[in-house]
């Protein structure tokens, strides 16, 4: 199946896909609307500092820690693709503290919100797309 | 063909189910469930009074989750025996199914002492079930004054669900801190000057001794007025059907790394089971929702044949109150390392250059690269730990390690 990888050497720490991320789950219809003025609850994150920068999302891991451990079965993987039901989640932050990437976080309606590959937005997943150095990548490996 | 017998209908049950069909797509799998609904999550029913989730959100699997794996479900049922020699679990109505294996997934009942006159008290409830949340529910009132018994997780995620929608909440405990379980005593302070903050009141290091139908007196002498009482003292793991068949119990079933009892083919798995904790290196009853999930699943690989083994069980809790968070991790041993700010304390305990725990309140992001420390047992020598001591990042790791968590299939 198909993930988001990230070569940290490519990375410029520019933030784009955090920006992109956020625009493209918005469902609006173009980036000021969506994003100007606003707090943003990106479902990748860059981390790091000047020398050494990286985008961090779900790894959609195939024994995937952040299921089992939902309090609220709010976490399923459905055709390789974790996926966050938000009308179950209480925000109880179990995930939080479960997932060894660091890749789950608090959106704005006070419930859990994850990368789920842009299923629902169509075609390559908008990090991915918006990368202005290809640093991160959406392919098959191993 | 196999058939699978699993005692109890909850998280742990689930887990077993999956597990079991990992394996073995035909094999009967057979549920004896005493409550008469399917597996719901049980953490939820103070999120459920605090009206942050309704009970049709609170199942665990979608409703089509039983026919799916070929489960027969046989509700309303209690399971009174385990006969190891003849292989077969007899139940409350009398009937016996036989199993090719069973998996005990029990749970645990609340623990009420024995206080003089609770008899007398008739507005009275545990707080475990969606029957019990229901039942105080209907007691719940604007003019309500509760006193819960018992200042662990239970009774304060009681007291949190329930602070806005009666006049006053509070609550005794005989330790000397909340959460005595999961925090020391700064952290603990922390939490309860939130509570307070929000309305709860404190009777700590004090106890009821004895009850009129309205009343408790406290071990100090003091008397306290209620109109409704929750008693959270503690709970206890459901081990009889294991102990009475002759298999070996300690405070909960004792189970090896494939949730194996000591008894032929009777497995064990959730909050009646004591298994291996490695932030411990020793067994204890680990009562916590994960922990059922991963010890039913690998409990029923096994019991299909497979081989798994579950040996990097930790404690872990993650509970917030009121908007302050706590998360901790592990067990409390070794040097501590202290990192304050303004609005977190961060407490480690490091042993031998491997993280044993850790206490964090206020400080919820990317915690899950601490808890895999102390799950991978990482030499914090291979690790930048005193950054991590102050932000959560995957930087602290050396870039091979990094390359590996996200360039690679996990």
């Amino acid at each position: 199946m198909k993930r988001v990888y990230v070569n940290e050497a490519w990375c410029l720490g520019c933030h784009l896909c955090e920006y992109n991320c956020a625009f493209a789950n918005s469902h609006l219809p173009d980036m000021v609307t969506a994003l100007k003025g606003k707090t943003i609850f990106p479902r990748i994150h860059v981390e790091g500092e000047d020398k050494i920068s990286f985008a961090v999302s779900c790894r959609h891991c195939s024994d995937p820690i952040c299921v089992k451990s939902c309090i609220a079965g709010a976490i399923s993987t459905q055709n390789g693709v974790v996926r966050i039901d938000e009308n179950k989640c209480v925000g109880c932050l179990t995930c939080v503290l479960v997932c060894p990437y660091g890749a789950l976080a608090l959106g704005e309606k006070g419930v859990m919100q994850k990368c789920e590959l842009c299923v629902e937005n169509g075609g390559e997943p908008a990090c991915v797309k918006g990368c202005p150095n290809r640093a991160i990548v959406y392919e098959e490996r191993g | 063909m196999k058939n699978y017998v699993i005692v109890g209908n909850g998280v742990a049950a689930v887990g077993c189910i999956e597990g079991i069909r990992s394996v073995d797509s035909t094999g009967a799998i057979t549920v004896v469930s005493e409550e008469n609904s399917p597996a719901y999550c049980r953490p939820l029913i103070s999120y459920y009074l605090e009206k942050k989730t309704t009970l049709e959100k609170m199942p665990y699997r979608p409703a089509d989750f039983y026919e799916k794996n070929g489960c027969t479900v046989l509700y309303g049922q209690k399971a009174e025996k385990i006969d190891a020699d003849t292989q077969t679990v007899l139940l409350s109505g009398g009937a016996a199914l036989p199993y090719t294996s069973v998996c005990v997934a029990t749970g645990s009942s609340p623990f009420v002492p024995p206080f003089a006159g609770l008899e007398r008290v008739k507005n009275k409830f545990s707080f475990m079930t969606v029957e019990d949340t229901l039942a105080l529910e209907k007691a719940l009132s604007p003019n309500a004054n509760v006193f819960i018994v018992g200042a662990g997780l239970i009774g304060l995620k009681c007291a949190e669900g329930i602070a806005k929608r009666v006049k006053s909440v509070t609550v005794c405990d005989l330790a000397d801190r909340v959460l005595s379980s999961i925090l020391d005593g700064e952290c603990a302070a922390l939490m309860q000057t939130q509570l307070e903050e929000n309305g709860i009141a404190f009777m700590l290091g004090d106890t009821a001794v004895a009850f009129t139908e309205n009343s408790a007196t406290m071990k100090s002498g003091k008397k306290v007025e209620f109109d409704i009482l929750v008693l959270a003292v503690g709970v206890r793991a459901n081990t009889a059907l294991v102990k009475e068949a002759g298999g070996e119990v300690n405070r909960g079933v004792v189970v090896d790394t494939s949730m194996k009892t000591s008894l032929p083919s009777v497995y064990a798995a959730g909050d009646c089971a004591e298994g291996y904790d490695l932030s411990l290196g020793a067994r204890r009853v680990l009562a916590i929702l994960p922990n059922a999930y991963m010890q039913g699943f690998t409990a029923g690989v096994n019991m299909a044949g497979g081989k798994k083994a579950f040996d990097n069980a930790i404690p872990m809790n993650s509970i917030g109150f009121f908007g302050l968070h706590a998360m901790t991790a592990g067990t409390y041993e070794g040097t501590m390392v202290e990192e304050k700010t303004e609005n977190s304390l961060k407490r480690f305990f490091i042993k031998d250059d491997r993280l044993s725990g850790f206490i964090l309140i206020g400080h919820c992001e990317r915690v899950g690269i601490l808890t895999s420390l102390i799950r991978e047992k990482t030499p914090l020598s291979s690790v930048d730990f005193d950054l991590l001591t102050k932000v959560s990042t995957s930087l602290a790791f050396n870039p091979e390690v990094r390359k590996k968590k996200f360039g690679t299939t996990v």
